[in-house]
């Protein structure tokens, strides 16, 4: 289970640097959505792994998981859609205001010749 | 009074000058003035003190355990150099009422000047050297200001850039000496060093300290080899080259020397560094100075010199030289100010300082010829003026002071300083003032009104007062002298006066005066051969260094930092897995101790779903409907994987959290591209997936080296288990922490997402007040409208589920404090339910059934939580203390109310709040686009006729 875990960990950032690494918006936030995945199961795990020891007190339990991680990691997804929907927003703004979604900024004319060749493709 | 109040004085002050300058000119210039007077009145009040040998010390431990204290004391050199600053400053100010024009504006100038004061007198008054640091810089700065006064003039803000960037260095060097310094001491109070010389000098650090130290106290006091930028400090206002760069602030390393004097001299490397560039820098610059045809240039390179002369006084470590430091500087800053002054009003009436177009100003200017002419031959060393005394003591120390084994070398060298010092002398006076009267000055020469030849004119009064009668100051020249050499040396037994007999330094001085005579007499082909002779030019390397610097500097940043996002992260990446990998390999781990959990089927089974989804959306990313769609799979995988690893809690959340947050996205893909370009080589791909596989290579690795190891100390969640109950009030620990043991940090956590709840509202209402709005509605889909965008099958099934999903979520709120659920997760759910509401009836709909603005809710949950939270202070306790107990209201079973169920009911209206108004604004910008809203939930309505119909009837 540690092995699938952290394997997963891996697969997640991996793809999600990758995904950061792109040159358009949307796949940039798609790859911080996956990075933050990975942190925060990290976060989780730093607590280590238990099942079926949930941590709701029972007069029958005898052990319990880690719950301080739990509490931070559940503080951190709903922060996580803030920043995220600021992020969009940001994103979309950009794309809006100058039909543009590169993610650097580009060498000047060369995204105005884009747009002119769109332009003259499109109807 | 207080020496607090003596250092915040000018500092206080420095916000008069700019408001009273709106009641005029005279006003500013009293404001400052008064505000100086009062600063020295107070300075004076300690005089009797510290004539008796008395420390006056103020002490407030600020941050006793970083050693930062604001203890400030003075002693006869703190008051020496505070009276010097305060009284010269007077007279600046006076002086510069009158020098500046009405187009300056002189609330700035009195503005800087003051903070410039304020900065001076603390650093001579600090006993803490981190805050003598501060004051150090603060000097540089105001300096900066000063010297670049006049912005319109080049030559000024090329001297005041120049004057920071060597001064500011020097301050760099200082700040690491001082921390050595105080690491060595043991305490950074200045009282406490002084007692160490021991300690510090048989310390290996005394070296490095002493070096940087003395780089530091060099470059502010204008020694070779950094004197180039106090002749580029010349464009500066007359005033300020008069008070900062003759009497106080290039006196600030000469100060640092004399304070620091009992501690580091002595030993053979202060004795050979510092008199070796002392001995070096007076020569020079007065060799430099003689040749110079601007007034204020000859009298900066002149400063120069003296400034070489104290230093090396200074650095001769003898107690006699120290006490000819003491006299000299004194003379120095009255002469020298003196006649920086009278460079002044030659400037402002004759419209030129070029010594070659000056001449014959004697009749035309008597009373300016008097102050320049006493000056002038106070600064060559002509007896009965005090500069001839302590340069009479320079050189009788001079004459027996072995440099590098020759006893020839300091005497002769000293001699010839000498003599140049009084053939500058003697040119100021006789090439400006004696000669013919000349018919072409720039502008008709005559003295200026009593505000400008006042100043100068008492600064005259000591020169000849001192002069005729040393022992008038023989007991302040004492206290001073013996504050400098501390407990590290004997007083010398001498006194001051002018005739010591026909001492060698007598003859030395005989021979400077009548060298600098014949020096003046030859002076024409003297200079001819002068400026026909190569010598480096100081801009000129500056310059090159400076830019050799800015170029290096530029090709760093712009490898690193040049504009593309991409690069910066793919740099942080790279770093952060190189610092990884480099502690992975060097470190040492603990052997492997804890239980594997053991895998089954369906635990496989999600891992291998998790990893195919997150496979697949990195090669389809480009196609972002199905990424999106991916990303659900992974997120759903994720939630899965919580519930099972025993975090109910988590899973619930992440569940609900996935479902606004594709909902967000979706509604942010209708305005962007469907697709993303192939954009990037397949070299670079090939280079991002190396990056990337290593960077989840490391991840996976460091979490696997920290799974199979038990934790390596108990943590803190024992605690939390074991008072979750007892005090919270809750069986549930992940909810009693967030509501209760870290409710601060949740307090915080939700205001932020009120916050970016916000940010996204005003960028959306900024992106529909400008031009976008006109580019939305002008806006075609790319992609054809579904016919019925609003199914009846779906506005009727959400208006059934809708009651049903708030009992939901009042359920999953009301459980939450016992068992998984609570408000953020209550608040997802709920968000969700009035979301679909919009999505099936549409945006109008919900929109004209909403009664109370997002904004409101999400303020409301804020103040709830925070109202819940100072609740407990009615009660003693402190912030967001919670209590709870147990009520029985019949016929219902008995039942708990907490206290922290208001403080999650703030969390809970906070989300709703929240997430409605970030998915809200995103449906505004869809609104805008699809045109006039249909006033209809439902586009097929049953109460209404066929709308093919409906249509007709209605044209």
């Amino acid at each position: 289970m540690e092995l699938l875990l952290a394997s997963a960990i891996g697969v997640l950032t991996a793809a999600g640097i990758y995904l950061v690494l792109r040159l358009r918006t949307f796949p940039v936030i798609i790859g911080t959505s996956l990075l933050t995945y990975a942190v925060n199961v990290f976060l989780f795990a730093s607590g280590r792994l238990v099942v079926n020891e949930p941590p709701i007190l029972r007069d029958t339990a005898t052990s319990y998981t880690d719950p301080l991680p739990q509490a931070l990691v559940l503080t951190a997804i709903v922060i996580s859609f803030g920043m995220t929907a600021v992020v969009v927003m940001v994103a979309l703004a950009a794309y809006l205001s100058s039909e543009d979604d590169h993610v650097n900024d580009q060498p000047a004319g060369l995204a105005a010749a884009e747009n002119d060749a769109k332009g003259k493709a499109g109807p | 009074m207080s020496l607090f109040l003596i250092v915040a004085l000018p500092f206080i002050g420095a916000l008069l000058p700019g408001l009273m300058i709106r009641a005029g000119r005279q006003p500013c210039a009293m404001t400052t003035f008064f505000v100086t007077l009062i600063a020295l009145i107070g300075l004076l009040t300690h005089v009797p003190a510290v004539m008796a040998g008395e420390v006056v010390t103020a002490k407030a431990a600020w941050l006793p355990g970083l050693g930062l204290n604001a203890n400030f004391f003075v002693d006869g050199l703190g008051l020496f150099f505070a009276g010097l600053i305060l009284g010269i400053g007077l007279l600046i100010i006076a002086y510069a009422r009158a020098y500046l024009s009405v187009a300056d504006n002189m609330g700035e100038f009195y503005t800087y000047l003051l903070l410039f004061q304020g900065a001076m007198v603390g650093i001579v008054l600090c006993d803490n050297i981190l805050m003598l640091l501060i004051f150090w810089e603060l000097t540089s700065l105001s300096s900066f200001l000063l010297i670049g006064y006049w912005k319109h003039l080049e030559a000024g803000r090329q001297g005041a850039r120049m004057a920071l960037a060597v001064t500011g260095m020097g301050g760099l060097a200082m700040i690491g000496g001082m921390i050595l310094l105080g690491e060595v001491a043991g305490s950074y109070d200045l009282s406490v060093i002084l007692e160490s010389r021991e300690a510090i000098q048989a310390s290996p650090l005394y070296m490095p300290a002493l070096l940087l130290i003395l780089l530091g106290c060099f470059t502010k006091s204008a020694q070779f080899p950094f004197h180039f930028w106090l002749p580029h400090a010349m464009a500066a206002p007359t005033p300020v080259s008069a008070y900062l760069h003759s009497a106080t602030m290039v006196k600030a390393g000469i100060f640092l020397m004399a304070r620091l004097w009992p501690v580091l001299s002595g030993t053979e490397a202060w004795f050979l560094i510092v008199t070796t560039i002392g001995l070096v820098t007076m020569v020079l610059g007065a060799v430099i100075a003689l040749f110079k045809n601007d007034l204020k240039a000859l009298l900066a390179f002149s400063t120069v010199s003296h400034l070489g002369l104290i230093t090396m006084l200074l650095g001769m470590g003898t107690p006699y030289a120290a006490m000819a430091a003491v006299f000299h500087i004194l003379n120095h800053a009255t002469f020298k100010a003196a006649l920086f002054m009278s460079a002044g009003i030659i400037d402002h009436e004759a419209h030129t300082r070029d010594i070659t177009r000056l001449g014959g100003l004697r009749r035309l200017m008597p009373v300016t010829f008097v102050i320049a002419t006493i000056g002038s031959l106070s600064m060559a060393g002509i007896p009965l003026f005090n500069g001839f005394l302590s340069k009479e003591m320079m050189l009788e120390e001079a004459s027996h002071t072995t440099l590098f084994d020759s006893p020839w070398l300091v005497p002769a060298l000293a001699t010839i300083g000498a003599l140049f010092s009084a053939a500058y002398s003697f040119r100021y006076i006789v090439h400006v003032f004696l000669g013919p009267e000349r018919r072409d000055y720039p502008a008709h020469p005559h003295d200026p009104g009593p505000g400008m030849w006042l100043p100068p004119a008492v600064l005259i009064v000591p020169v000849v007062v001192i002069g005729l009668a040393p022992f008038l100051a023989e007991p302040l020249v004492k206290t001073v002298t013996r504050a400098v050499l501390g407990g590290a040396a004997e007083m010398p037994y001498a006194h001051l006066k002018i005739w010591h007999g026909l001492t060698p330094a007598l003859w030395m001085s005989v021979i400077a005066v009548i060298g600098g005579i014949v020096l003046l007499a030859a002076y024409g082909p003297l200079a001819r051969a002068w400026r026909a002779a190569p010598r480096p030019e100081a801009k000129v390397i500056f310059d090159a260094i400076i830019s050799g610097a800015v170029r290096g500097a530029r090709g760093l940043i712009e490898g690193l930092h040049n504009g593309a996002l991409t690069r910066y992260a793919a740099i942080f990446t790279v770093t952060v897995v190189a610092v990884g990998a480099h502690a992975w390999f060097t470190g040492t781990m603990p052997a492997a101790t804890s239980q594997m959990i053991p895998l089954n089927p369906i635990t496989v089974i999600g891992w291998v779903l998790l990893v195919t989804a997150t496979g697949c959306l990195v090669l389809y990313h480009r196609r972002r409907l199905i990424a999106l769609v991916l990303m659900g799979v992974i997120g759903l995988m994720v939630s899965v994987g919580f519930n099972y690893l025993s975090a109910p809690d988590l899973a619930l959340t992440q569940f609900s959290v996935e479902v606004v947050t594709i909902i967000l996205l979706l509604l942010a893909l209708n305005f962007l591209p469907n697709e993303t370009p192939r954009q990037s080589s397949t070299a670079i791909r090939l280079r991002d997936g190396v990056i990337a596989i290593t960077g989840g290579l490391g991840s996976a690795g460091l979490i696997y080296a920290m799974l199979i190891r038990d934790l390596p100390m108990n943590a803190i969640s024992d605690f939390h288990l074991a008072n979750s109950y007892k005090g919270g009030g809750g069986t549930n620990v992940v909810n009693v922490i967030l509501v209760d043991f870290r409710g601060f940090d949740t307090f915080g956590e939700i205001i932020v997402l009120g916050i970016a709840a916000l940010i996204i509202y005003a960028i959306t209402e900024a992106l529909l007040a400008g031009p976008v709005r006109a580019r939305l509605e002008a806006r075609k889909p790319d992609q054809p409208i579904a016919g019925d965008a609003h199914p009846m099958m779906m506005v009727v099934m959400t208006r059934v589920m809708m009651p049903l999903v708030l009992m939901v979520g009042i359920y999953i709120f009301l459980r939450g404090h016992n068992e998984p659920g609570g408000g953020f997760i209550a608040g997802l759910i709920v968000a969700i339910a009035v979301v679909v509401q919009y999505m099936a009836s549409g945006f109008a709909w919900a929109d004209s059934r909403l009664h109370y603005p997002y904004h409101t809710i999400i303020g409301a949950g804020v103040l709830v939580a925070g109202l819940t939270g100072i609740g407990a202070w009615f009660f003693g306790e402190p912030f967001l203390t919670s209590a709870f107990g147990y009520f029985r209201i019949p016929p219902f079973d008995k039942f708990e109310l907490a206290t922290a169920m208001g403080f999650d009911l703030g969390v809970f209206l906070a989300v709703v709040g929240a997430v409605m108004l970030s998915l809200e604004s995103f449906s505004r910008l869809a609104q805008r686009s699809r045109g006039q809203p249909s006033q209809f939930a439902m586009d097929i309505d049953p109460s209404r006729d066929d709308p093919d119909e409906w249509a007709e009837k209605e044209s």
